[in-house]
């Protein structure tokens, strides 16, 4: 067994270990200050990881103060595990979003899987039963070895995980980008519901009351992971290994179960997480929360490993456990619970009335601090921002169509991108059929769910695209939010709330932070006039590699009702004969785009534009037209544009399709103008439907013949091919770019 | 007709398998934990899918040793119909009431998809509303679901008629894309598919549906001919 040799106090000082754990000098200062001494190290870990950008948003939280939060159906905003909207019926819909990006670039399995365990008990932990997952990855470009093997073992690790525990994992996104070489993006979602009386909130109330430990033992596994979450990556990153987690779904497939029947009794006060920061942030928050204390004893922590110190169990990020505190005098009916699914729940300390987190071990106090100096009394930056010169010179470009010679070439390619090809290799692996209640499977624009008992479903979906965000963060983060939106409304449902996840780069880069702002700018305006308010989320930052940043990405998470499962619509082509209309007009748009990428080798010049009222006024008109019972499928227009669109429109059910489009062909075909669907509908409905949608275009109708046939008005035929070559190039790309050589 | 369905640490095809007989069928259903030592009051039993016990050791390995696996061996003995379906499956032959062992699927991933499955044999108490040789689609969800068995096994289950279902495609490896076996009696049926997911058009076919009717209908004439 080995020796934990730890500094005392005035080596913590005098060789500044704190900057190893993450602390400054100057937020050292502000410690010793509220403690009116210096921390001893044990006490110095609570500060480096509550204080880390992870748990404390010190560097963003004057950007999400931009964020609307609030609707009459709001029933939590953020702040607590996962946010809640009342969907009505005495229901609500509780969903989260959270990143797992470092531990992914440095252990993908281990790292996929443990942000998936993490963001399900982020909705249990509300009181909810989760049943969906979802999940948005970036990674490099698919040309090497340590790409391929990266994209793999995340789809595999989330796989693992979600499929054991039975949950379905219904959608999501993958795109590629070399930005992402070195850092790729894991955000996991997790979507539960609940009654409104079982609601629970992360509070330590009622002094006296036993705080409780339940679920797995604490091992050594993620000692400071969130401090290493809140740093850029190097090449010597794979050392900080041990800072990565191991999930153990079964395990939490008990807890979950065990946690589920615990919401329904009255013993329970409160109920958090132990995920990033473990014990210290569940602990801290928990009083925070309740304007009270807890004192805690260390020796009755379950440990799963020998010679533990105090600071080990408290910063250990070990998975699938749960802090709770219960009623004073009910601790043998929880334990006895627990014991049902073979779990620990241990009484471990105390609910006080100093606001403090007092711990004990071994007899001593190893640290005393004021809960509210660990949980809201972090500094907060407001870090200088700068626009960088290459937004500068993008803005100054004009809009230039890329050159095409062979449009039917050019739609095979882009079919085989590897961000718009098919990802049913990845969704194959993926339960997401379990519970029986998916409506929509993967590869619509959004997965619908049932809610069972009723006739009610949710319809959800993630989207961003982080080129648009790169070139104009603003416009950018529009269209994300604009585009979530799309996805839901076409497949039957009003959208309803957001999350999201801020994955930038290094927020101390002037032009980073320009970065972040302007998309939460963006964001925020688009929320406010789609009526999606943010109700949660999570932010990494520091998602760089070698200095290199990521392009921003803000993934959102959107989650829309379905009134009635009738308006449940997809977006393949149903019958020959249906009509084609195209509502919104194609601009010579490139800059970001599918095409531009592919052409040129780079992006650059101005991001699509967006007008929010033209967005808001066609979703309406969609959704009215869908709830009405007009539209046989619905598809919104993005990457690759109109002739992409179409051709996954005919994918679907092997139908053809017969098109004619006006303007030049390039655009026409490729353009990626924003606020654009396409649309069929049977003729018997054409009139009402055209009445209903201001604008809408026929363009074409879908016929029995399994050819995709794209003309101009006066008759040249753009693109002619069979659906089915078209289809197999799109399916095939990217089980092909894994089996070749890199 | 009252099913019992059995819940071991890590089902969680335990709500869908209810939901299909109970909500579907109108038949009664009752969720039974592990360690139940009584299947008396059940007229047929149900083991879903899932990862019981994480799937350690070996998929079903060590759920087959649950206390309520001795009952669920007396209720096969007593000719009741015993229905386990993918991680049941796995645990009825490690209990060894069905013979053979589920391997890693040939491409070692797990895959969920809809398949085409054959009706091998429509006259089994599990089969006898759909046709001899009918096509169904039916979804699967498994990593390991490569059946094996050796040549003199997959002899006399070809001879006994034991071969239920078998996979219109091979896609995970299985000997002669065997999909569900019954045992000797015909009262014990395994399979990788899951029925029970499809039980309706909104969830994405209603193919699965037969076999649930088909367990009633069996158990019905029985009842009536007793009384």
């Amino acid at each position: 067994m080995s020796v934990t040799l730890e500094p005392n106090t005035e080596q913590i000082k005098e060789q500044k270990v704190y900057q190893q754990m993450g602390l400054s000098d100057a937020e050292f200062a502000m410690v010793e200050n509220i403690l009116g001494r210096t921390p001893n190290y044990t006490e110095t870990g609570l500060f480096s990881v509550m204080w880390s950008e992870h748990c404390s948003y010190k560097n963003s939280k004057p950007v999400l103060a931009k964020f609307p939060t609030k609707a009459p159906r709001v029933l939590q905003g953020p702040g607590e595990g996962a946010g809640i909207v009342d969907i009505g019926d005495g229901q609500a819909v509780v969903f989260k979003m959270e990143s797992h990006n470092h531990p992914s670039a440095i252990e993908p399995y281990q790292g996929a899987a443990t942000g998936v365990g993490g963001i399900i008990r982020d909705v249990f932990s509300m009181g909810a039963r989760p049943i969906a997952l979802l999940n948005s990855l970036r990674f490099g470009e698919l040309t090497t070895p340590r790409v391929k093997y990266l994209f793999e073992e995340v789809v595999a690790g989330i796989a693992g995980y979600g499929n054991c525990i039975g949950i379905p994992t219904v959608g999501g996104e993958v795109q590629f980008d070399a930005s992402y070489d070195g850092n790729p993006l894991v955000n996991a979602m997790c979507v539960g519901l609940i009654d409104h009386q079982d609601i629970q909130k992360g509070i330590a109330s009622g002094v006296g009351n036993p705080v409780m430990y339940v679920g797995a033992k604490t091992g050594r596994d993620g000692i400071h992971g969130a401090t290493f979450a809140s740093e850029e990556l190097t090449e010597s990153s794979g050392d900080n290994r041990p800072a990565v987690q191991v999930g153990d779904p079964f395990m939490e497939k008990l807890l979950l179960e065990a946690c589920l029947e615990l919401v329904k009794s009255d013993a329970l006060i409160g109920i958090q997480d132990m995920g990033a920061a473990g014990l210290t942030s569940s602990s801290a928050e928990m009083a925070s929360k309740a304007g009270s204390g807890i004192e805690m004893d260390l020796d009755h922590i379950p440990q799963r490993e020998t010679g533990m110190t105090a600071y080990e169990m408290m910063l250990s990020e070990s998975q699938e456990r749960m802090l709770i505190v219960v009623k004073k005098g009910r601790e043998p009916e929880i334990v006895k619970l627990f014991e049902k699914y073979g779990l620990d729940a241990v009484t471990v300390g105390k609910v006080t009335d100093d606001s403090t987190l007092r711990l004990v071990h071994k007899g001593e106090i190893v640290a005393e601090v004021p809960v509210d100096a660990l949980a809201e009394d972090a500094p907060v930056y407001h870090k200088p921002s700068s626009v960088p010169a290459y937004y500068k010179e993008y803005q100054q470009m004009e809009n230039v169509e890329p050159k095409v010679e062979n449009y039917g070439e050019t739609l095979k390619s882009l079919l085989q991108q590897p961000t718009i090809a098919s990802k049913e290799w990845v969704y194959d692996q993926y339960d997401h059929q379990v519970r029986t209640s998916t409506v929509v499977s993967p590869g619509s624009d959004a997965a619908v769910i049932r809610v069972r008992g009723t006739n009610k479903g949710l319809a959800m979906t993630t989207d961003c695209n982080s080129r648009y965000i790169y070139l104009d963060p603003e416009m950018g983060g529009k269209i994300a939010v604009a585009e979530a939106a799309r996805n839901v409304v076409v497949s039957g449902a009003k959208p309803l709330a957001i999350t999201d996840c801020l994955n930038f780069g290094n927020p101390e880069k002037p032009e980073i932070f320009w970065q972040l702002e302007k998309a939460a700018d963006g964001m925020s305006e688009a929320c406010t006039i789609l009526d999606a308010p943010v109700i949660g989320g999570n932010v990494s930052l520091y998602n760089e590699t070698n200095g290199t940043a990521i392009y921003p990405t803000p993934t959102i998470g959107m989650v829309g009702l379905v009134e009635d499962l009738s308006h449940v619509t997809t977006q393949d082509a149903k019958n020959a004969g249906d009509l084609v209309y195209m509502i919104g007009d194609s601009l010579t748009e490139f800059g970001g785009s599918e095409l531009q990428k592919m052409v040129e080798g780079r992006i650059f010049g101005k991001a699509p534009s967006i007008d929010l009222s033209v967005e808001a006024q066609r979703q309406q008109q969609i959704l009215e037209a869908i709830q009405k019972g007009l539209v046989a499928s619905a598809h919104d227009v993005a990457e690759g544009g109109v002739a992409v669109a179409i051709a996954e429109k005919a994918f679907g059910n092997g139908l053809g399709m017969d098109i004619e489009l006006s303007g030049s062909a390039t655009t026409a075909l490729f353009s990626e103008s924003q606020s654009r669907f396409i649309v069929t509908v049977s003729p018997g409905h054409s009139s009402q439907f055209e009445q209903v949608v201001q604008g809408a275009k026929q363009i074409g109708t879908v016929t029995d013949s399994g050819e995709l046939t794209i003309k101009s008005e006066d008759g040249v035929v753009w693109i002619h091919d069979s659906v089915d070559t078209l289809r197999t190039a799109w399916k095939g790309a990217i089980p092909c770019l894994l089996k070749s050589e890199a | 007709m009252k099913f019992a369905v059995i819940v071991f640490p890590g089902s969680n095809c335990d709500l869908d398998m209810y939901h299909a007989v109970k909500d579907e069928l109108g038949e009664e259903a009752e969720y039974v934990w592990h360690d139940s030592t009584d299947l008396s009051g059940y007229d047929g039993i149900l083991l879903p899918g899932g990862f019981s016990y994480g799937d350690y050791l070996r998929c079903g390995a060590i759920a087959q040793s649950s206390p309520v696996m001795d009952e669920v061996k007396k209720a096969a003995e007593a000719g009741k119909p015993v229905l386990g379906i993918c991680n049941g499956f796995q645990i009825l032959t490690e209990a060894g009431l069905l013979p053979g062992v589920l391997l890693r699927n040939k491409n070692l991933k797990f895959m969920c998809r809809t398949v085409g499955l054959k009706v091998e044999n429509a006259n089994t108490l599990f089969t006898n509303e759909y046709m001899a040789g009918q096509e169904i689609r039916i979804p699967i969800a498994h990593g390991e679901g490569n059946y094996y068995c050796d040549d003199a096994t997959y002899e006399q289950l070809k001879n006994n008629n034991q071969i239920v279902f078998s996979y219109a495609d091979d896609f995970n490896g299985s000997r002669n894309n065997i999909a569900g076996i019954v045992n000797e009696r015909g009262n014990v049926l395994g399979m990788m598919p899951h029925p029970e997911r499809a039980v309706s058009d909104l969830i994405g076919g209603s193919d699965g549906l037969s076999l649930f009717k088909s367990i009633v209908k069996q158990w019905r004439e029985a009842n009536v001919s007793h009384a």
